[in-house]
């Protein structure tokens, strides 16, 4: 027999969720950051996504919230779930309590209640780790392509699949205390091109974007940052060894 | 009023939009790309299954290439598409996947030896030979005769627009999030650009370009359940419809894809079914192999998604709190494939059902998926009814899909479409009709309408709201817009959202919050969204034939005699509730593939006149030019090499070429 759905917590009559948004709009001068409780009837397989959703149409219209594939797998809807860092869309409200607070990511700017601008971020951290292959010359388009072996692929892949979400920066105590820490998401993003071949740069290319207190040597290894992450990347094992590479070339 | 001036102004960051802004750039001119969200979260990173490019490398795809690329393209399109924009795209195709390749996407390799592989519920071993060890693999996919479908695991769309977004960046392209063009601005002749509106604030600008492209995706939020982003609304192409001059084709040809998981609508990958995986009903039986014996599970979408919901209809399905589902089962695939090839399947049935698809089966049912229909352009991307506009991507009706696209060529079509149109849109900056011209009198009147337009709705004190109608338009197009369509149904669909445009216009908001105010955003959709609807109502209720995705119960068969033509919708009254509808004739005598059986599905279809004397001469000329070399035989059935930009214009390599 096929088990469907996780057995809801308690059938018969649904539960009443009291969601606890912190709220505040910059663009108000009138307004300061505070608590606001939503209640919301649950039903059967709700995410906060719909939930957010239903307080939206039903009962306040100008909350503001980002979501674009609620499915996990653009990275948008980050934000902290009764204080830690996660994926809204894909959170079911069965995994939580009757009350959860939900709150904005810290460290990047603040839009507006749950929405902040990590795209702002990510592209200045793109712009600085110059996150694209470097290799010379135009690709011959009508020739077959490089090999590669397929194992090789593989583990690029394993480091592409960040979703860009910001959950590790939000759970780093470095990035908190050091506002141009790179996070755990900039140092992945080194060990995917390291990986690379077709990538031309070199340890010494990655150290001069990496080696100071604002990339590898900041980082505590604390792992707030592994434990967060909604893809599961390898950010332990990957920062360990960016270390280890690093701190040869630096001494 | 602040004004911002670029050479190219793109509408929409996701694959098409950031491909064709490459392009441009790369011959020098300035762009700016605007976007509702940062570029890498457009939905083109939920693309899963895979990218189609015919580099026939592994042994299931020896003896892939252009021709059986363009013939399985123009049969799943039921002979919808413009033959001649396949044939563009056929050919350029395995020059994006090799681009993409240099830039950084990981495609899975062929692997040489034996691979274990499910082929029609039966483990079977496949033998890659060693040549092409190394070189990027492909999968099986729905309505192709090869395996095609080039891949990265089940995240494909995501590798492919993260590689093309860092490029951007790369190239120092700007990119302006949260950003909604909310008009264009135009002459009735000719486009300078758009009104833009900041979301985070609500302030409008003015961005004036002298070539505009929209590249904003599809519109699958005008049904209820839908496998797209919540951001894809249409609204590119609701403002190319609003100037009146510029017409959206095919808006009736919406494609369902068949495994929507149920039901909260998020997408499994076709590569489910192309690994080998099946779909069975509430009695656990494996139904497709009854409805369609040769292609089963991998016939094209459009047939797949009507088989199964006349199986539903049939009493077939399994049933649940929230109505009836079908299965797919892919344990057959086992822990390793599933975990390796298809994750992000794994992780969505985990977190949206709580089940592990290694042990248990999926519960899934057809949900609106992809829009074939678009802002109608030529060849070169160039919309149709204005000057320096151009379309390309979801958004466009390029017409490659016709009224059915095949899995893979989506996000293919992105990409290739990206780098022909950003070169026309380059070739036209540089020609004496792309100076820009414009005067401040027609910027200033665009702005202020648009402004107009925001003030009006955010004082309205009608006492409609927004969330109500637009649920109510999305019931109507899931019911009676659907998957299986009838005249009667249509026609009260079309007269319903009349009613539902009228009431749109005495909207009340309630919240009158300063900043950015997702109420009066949301309002102001609405309108557009409902125009959208209205064009696929209308179009559908007009077409009386059965072609691809679009299905009339009460005229099933596909008519080639009296519909073997494009619908294009125009509505040049701001007041009306209907769009003007009229037709742009298929040419029979210029198509290298006549109109014939798919393959798969019907086989009952009305002939059109042309087809037989077009037959009998494409054979005389197969004839004719029997010795004479491929090349010289595809000038003279259907030349399209001269169309292409020249460095698109060579033969694409493959293993096992003559040296
Ligand atoms: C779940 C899912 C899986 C899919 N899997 C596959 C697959 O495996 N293979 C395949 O070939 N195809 C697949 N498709 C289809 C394919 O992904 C899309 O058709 C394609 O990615 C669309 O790309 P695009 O660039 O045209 O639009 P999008 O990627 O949707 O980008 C649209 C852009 O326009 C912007 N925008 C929209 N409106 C405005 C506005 N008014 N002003 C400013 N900016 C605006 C958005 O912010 C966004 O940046 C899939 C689709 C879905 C829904
Ligand atoms: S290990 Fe700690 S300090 Fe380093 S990136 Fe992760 S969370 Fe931040
Ligand atoms: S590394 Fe993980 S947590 Fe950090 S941005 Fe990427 S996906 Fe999110
Ligand atoms: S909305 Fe895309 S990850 Fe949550």
């Amino acid at each position: 027999m096929i088990r469907l759905f996780r057995k809801a917590p308690d059938s018969g009559r649904p539960r009443r969720l009291t969601a606890s948004v912190l709220r505040h709009n910059p663009a108000d001068p009138a307004s300061a950051p505070h608590w606001q409780d939503f209640v919301v009837e649950e039903a059967e397989g709700m995410t906060l996504f719909i939930a957010l959703n239903e307080i939206r149409a039903t009962q306040d219209p100008s909350l503001q919230f980002d979501f674009v594939c609620r499915a996990g797998i653009c990275g948008s809807c980050a934000m902290l779930i009764d204080g830690r860092p996660g994926l809204a869309c894909r959170t079911l409200t069965r995994d939580l309590g009757e009350r959860f607070t939900l709150a904005p990511l810290p460290f990047f700017e603040l839009i507006g209640d749950l929405s902040v601008n990590t795209g702002k971020w990510l592209r200045g951290t793109a712009e600085r780790l110059r996150t694209w292959v470097h290799a010379a010359g135009r690709p011959d388009l009508d020739a077959l392509e490089e090999r590669m072996a397929p194992e090789l692929a593989e583990a690029i892949y394993e480091l592409d699949r960040c979703i860009e979400c910001g959950c590790c920066v939000a759970g780093c105590g470095t990035a908190q205390m050091r506002p141009d820490f790179i996070g755990a998401i900039g140092l992945n993003k080194i060990a995917r091109f390291r990986l690379d071949p077709r990538d031309t740069r070199s340890d010494e290319d990655f150290y001069e974007l990496i080696g100071d207190d604002d990339g590898v040597f900041g980082c505590m290894s604390l792992l707030g940052c592994h434990d967060v992450c909604p893809k599961q990347l390898p950010l332990q094992t990957q920062i360990a060894f960016l270390r280890r590479r690093m701190a040869a070339l630096g001494f | 009023m602040e004004i911002i001036h670029t050479d190219v102004l793109v509408i929409g960051g996701g694959l098409a939009g950031l491909r064709a802004a490459l392009a441009a750039r790369q011959r020098g001119h300035e762009v700016v790309v605007l976007s509702l969200v940062p570029a890498k979260r457009s939905h083109s990173a939920a693309a899963q299954g895979g990218m189609q490019a015919s580099l026939g490398n592994s042994a299931k795809g020896a003896g892939d290439d252009e021709d059986v690329h363009f013939a399985d393209t123009v049969r799943g399109s039921d002979w919808g598409a413009d033959q001649e924009v396949a044939r563009m795209f056929v050919h350029v195709a395995p020059k994006a996947v090799r681009e993409l390749a240099a830039w950084g996407v990981p495609w899975n390799r062929v692997r040489s030896g034996p691979n274990d592989a499910i082929i029609d519920g039966r483990k079977v071993s496949i033998d890659e030979p060693a040549a092409a060890h190394g070189l990027i693999t492909a999968r099986d996919f729905g309505g192709t005769r090869k395996w095609r479908t080039c891949y990265v695991s089940d995240g494909t769309g995501h590798a492919m627009l993260y590689v093309v977004g860092d490029r951007a960046v790369a190239e120092g392209i700007a990119v302006h999030e949260r950003m909604e063009a909310v008009s264009l601005i135009h002459d009735g002749a000719r486009c300078h650009g758009a009104i833009v509106r900041r979301l985070t604030d609500g302030r409008l600008f003015a961005y004036v370009a002298r070539a505009t492209c929209i590249a904003t995706g599809g519109f699958g939020r005008i049904y209820k359940v839908s496998t797209n982003a919540v951001i894809n609304e249409g609204i590119g192409a609701a403002i190319a419809l609003d100037t009146g001059v510029v017409p959206l084709a095919n808006m009736e040809a919406v494609q369902f894809h068949p495994t929507a998981i149920f039901p909260a609508g998020i997408l499994v990958t076709e590569g489910c079914r192309g690994d080998g995986g099946l779909l069975r009903d509430a009695a656990a039986h494996r139904f497709m192999p009854d409805y369609e014996p040769e292609k089963k599970e991998l016939a094209s979408r459009d047939v797949v998604a009507r088989r199964m919901e006349a199986h539903i209809r049939a009493g077939h399905g399994a049933t649940s709190r929230w109505g009836e589902h079908l299965w797919l089962d892919i344990t057959l695939l086992g822990e390793r494939h599933i975990a390796g090839r298809l994750r992000e399947v794994k992780e969505i049935c985990q977190h949206f059902l709580g089940i592990d698809p290694a042990r248990q089966w999926i519960p899934v049912r057809p949900a609106q998926h992809y829009s074939m229909g678009g802002i109608r352009t030529d060849a070169l991307g160039r919309a149709y009814g204005l000057d320096g506009l151009f379309a390309c991507g979801e958004a466009a009706c390029w017409d490659l899909h016709g009224f059915n696209r095949l899995g893979g060529n989506s996000v293919a079509e992105t990409v290739v479409a990206g780098m022909i149109v950003g070169e026309a849109i380059a070739d036209f900056c540089a020609s004496e009709r792309g100076e820009l011209t414009v005067s401040t009198a027609l910027i200033r009147a665009a702005h202020d309408r648009a402004a107009a337009e925001f003030a009006g709705l955010a004082a309205g004190l009608g006492a409609e709201s927004a969330a109500p109608l637009l649920a109510r338009m999305q019931s109507i197009m899931t019911e009676r817009v659907g998957i299986v369509r009838h005249g009667d149904a249509l026609q009260s669909a079309v007269d319903e959202l009349q009613q539902l445009i009228l009431r749109s216009r005495r909207l009340g908001l309630r919240s009158s919050r300063p900043g950015a105010n997702p109420e009066l955003t949301a309002a102001w959709r609405l309108q557009k969204m409902l125009k959208l609807a209205q064009c696929v109502a209308a179009g559908a209720l007009q077409r009386t034939e059965s072609r691809g995705a679009h299905y009339r119960e009460d005229y099933p068969r596909r008519d080639d005699a009296g519909w073997l033509k494009r619908t294009l919708a125009r509505w040049p009254a701001a007041d009306a509730t209907q769009p003007e509808i009229g037709y742009e004739a298929l040419d029979v005598r210029r198509m290298e593939l006549p109109p014939g059986w798919r393959g798969y599905g019907a086989r009952d279809a009305i002939e059109h006149p042309d087809t037989a004397p077009r037959q009998a001469e494409i054979e005389r000329l197969r004839a004719e030019l029997a010795g004479a070399g491929r090349d010289a035989l595809q000038d003279a059935l259907l030349p399209f090499r001269h169309r292409l930009p020249p460095q698109l214009r060579g033969a694409n390599a493959r293993l096992g070429d003559p040296a």
